[in-house]
């Protein structure tokens, strides 16, 4: 009778266990095709190399011993390290400072505030690299209006010691709303309890920021950090579209990832090409990586 | 366990979705903060003004006029009809692809993850762990260190250059599967599966006639989200299409804009700056309307204060 019992238990089990792969199959089966793929894909091509003479042939990971003495490869990385540096710090801190002002509830029309700050997010790169090109522009942008209208020369900000800083700002301008609504969203759920119980403590509005808010969204600074770190290391619509406006100050190995497609659409170099793909991954990762290790163990 | 079905406690809330409502008693007005905070929505705002004030200007108006000011003569109406009928109305063609792909491509990503998600959610099965980690890691690799070697496998298999290749890469949203799954363990009791199971329900009937409909306002979060990333999609497509004609629109406005830097080619400013306002519109709305729907699809997660 028992044994009866486990053996149909284990049946349901196996059935259930079944159903469960029956669900998340269809997605597993396009995920193997579109990330597995193309990563054991890329793996396979860089350990080869073509040579007008010769043709394709195994070199080991000679292509990853270039990339690692590759002078652009490092100038692009250093540039991106840079503005993750700067740029990711300053949008976080302004999405944090304006999801806490909606917050405290003393604006005035604050879910206009909400609604508006996050719109940027819903236009797409593209345009909004134009709309900022064009403003940068002398041609016909504001900088070429305030330049004749006051009789000034302003800095150019696609001179190629700006040109970093003006991207900086056109993805600020893109993402500092998105990651105010994360904050935001984060910390609607805090109980209103706490903070009525720290003002009978007598704690003020910055005291409540600290001892309650802060840690209170710990998760969702960590999530919005690992993701503008991605973001940053994968810097290329933004400096690609500028190109064009900008072709002096943008080279061809302004970012890791301009790097990588410009050897593979313009050199036709695929295999060097996915080497330096594959390196700039699994950089991606271990900073994400260490970046989740630290803000999971950083107990307030 | 004897408990019947119960309905499900409203609590469902999602990661990044905003919850309007239950203002709290006490903190005054501030006119400070509110000028200050203000500070961030006109810097928003700036550039969508200039789009739209620069969308009334023809193109030698755009070279004689203050960028944030309207010059004499309102060629808005006139510049509508240029963009849409140049180049033999290329621009609809763009529109019409763009459509096609989000359809399809942020359409199937949704329901791959709705899927997925309730499947990781609800049951235990050998090798969770492990689809766990791998989805997981994926979201850290970068998507355009994928764009090259999908690239050349899918120039192997003749994928390049039609709309598949564009469609399928855009079907896969880690980040979706993994708000599906969190939403779902979260909006679907343990209970409600087990008595639909007792009543002999089949499991994917319980799925799309009973769980479904709870998972609403998660599936709405996921589908905006893919849409904003396919219709937004440029590297992708930039790659992958050599026809203008199946270009999306990102692809093609850009097109234009290079125009003017091509020699001999002829510079259409109005043209990529009126495009560039009439591609945001839709999304613009779309996003609009939708957070209304969150909103009070949502406003139970206030409910937990």
């Amino acid at each position: 009778m028992a044994v009866a019992r486990v053996a149909t238990g284990r049946g349901v089990a196996r059935r259930r266990s079944l159903v469960g792969w029956g669900f998340i199959g269809p997605f597993l089966a396009v995920f193997a095709l579109v990330f597995l793929a193309p990563i054991g894909y890329a793996i396979y091509l860089s350990l080869f190399r073509n040579r007008l003479i010769g043709g394709n042939s195994f070199v080991g990971l000679d292509n990853y011993a270039q990339a690692l003495q590759d002078s652009e490869f490092w100038s692009a990385l250093g540039r991106v390290a840079l503005f993750l540096a700067v740029q990711v710090p300053i949008m976080l801190f302004l999405a944090l400072l304006v999801a806490l002002a909606i917050d405290s509830g003393r604006l005035y029309g604050k879910s206009f505030f909400r609604v508006t700050i996050f719109l940027p997010y819903a236009v797409p790169a593209v345009v909004a690299t134009l709309m900022w090109g064009f403003m940068y522009g002398t041609r016909f942008g504001l900088i070429g209006n305030i330049n004749e209208s006051l009789g000034v020369t302003l800095p150019d900000p696609l001179s190629p010691d700006l040109v970093l800083a003006s991207i900086g700002n056109i993805v600020t301008w893109e993402f500092v709303g998105y990651n105010m609504l994360i904050f935001y969203s984060a910390l609607r759920v805090v109980p209103a309890s706490l903070y009525e119980a720290a003002e009978i403590d007598g704690a003020g509005q910055i005291r409540i920021i600290r001892a309650i808010k802060l840690p209170a969204i710990r998760g969702a600074l960590v999530i919005a950090t690992i993701f503008s770190v991605i973001g940053s290391f994968q810097l290329f619509n933004e400096p690609a579209i500028l190109q064009d406006l900008a072709p002096n100050a943008i080279t061809t190995y302004f970012t890791p990832n301009l790097y990588a497609y410009s050897l593979s659409f313009s050199g036709q170099q695929y295999n060097y090409s996915a080497a330096v793909a594959i390196v700039m991954a699994v950089i991606t990762m271990v900073i994400a990586y260490v970046v989740q290790l630290r803000g999971m163990r950083r107990e307030y | 366990m004897a408990t019947s079905v119960r309905p499900p406690p409203a609590r469902s809330r999602s990661v990044l979705t905003p919850v309007r409502g239950k203002a709290r008693r006490g903190p005054r007005r501030s006119l400070t903060l509110t000028v200050l905070t203000a500070i961030m929505l006109v810097y928003s705002l700036i550039p969508l003004v200039w789009l739209l004030i620069n969308a009334t200007k023809t193109q030698a108006g755009l070279f004689d006029s203050f960028g944030l000011w309207f010059h004499g003569d309102f060629a808005l109406f006139s510049n509508i009809a240029d963009t849409l009928t140049y180049d033999d109305g290329i621009f609809l063609r763009w529109l019409g692809n763009t459509l096609l792909y989000v359809l399809v491509g942020a359409g199937g990503a949704t329901f791959l993850a709705v899927l997925g998600g309730y499947g990781l959610a609800k049951f235990d099965f050998a090798g969770k762990r492990v689809v766990f980690a791998v989805v997981i890691g994926a979201v850290a690799v970068p998507g355009t260190a994928l764009a090259v070697p999908t690239f050349l496998m899918f120039s192997r298999m003749g994928l390049t250059n039609t709309p598949w290749s564009v469609i399928i890469p855009s079907l896969v949203t880690p980040f979706g599967l993994y708000l599906m799954w969190t939403f779902a363990a979260e909006a679907i009791p343990d209970e409600l599966i087990e008595a639909a199971r007792v009543d002999g329900a089949s499991e994917f009937g319980t799925f799309f006639r009973i769980c479904l409909p709870l998972l609403g306002p998660g599936i709405v979060t996921v589908l905006l989200f893919s849409m904003v990333a396919t219709w937004n999609n440029y590297f992708l497509p930039l790659i992958m299409l050599k026809n203008p004609d199946w270009y999306p629109l990102t692809v093609g406005l850009n097109s234009w804009n290079k125009q003017a830097e091509s020699a001999g080619g002829e510079p259409v400013f109005n043209l990529v700056i009126t495009g560039s306002l009439l591609t945001i519109l839709p999304l613009l709305a779309a996003f609009l309307l939708l957070q209304r729907y969150w909103q009070s699809g949502l406003a139970a997660g206030s409910v937990k204060q």
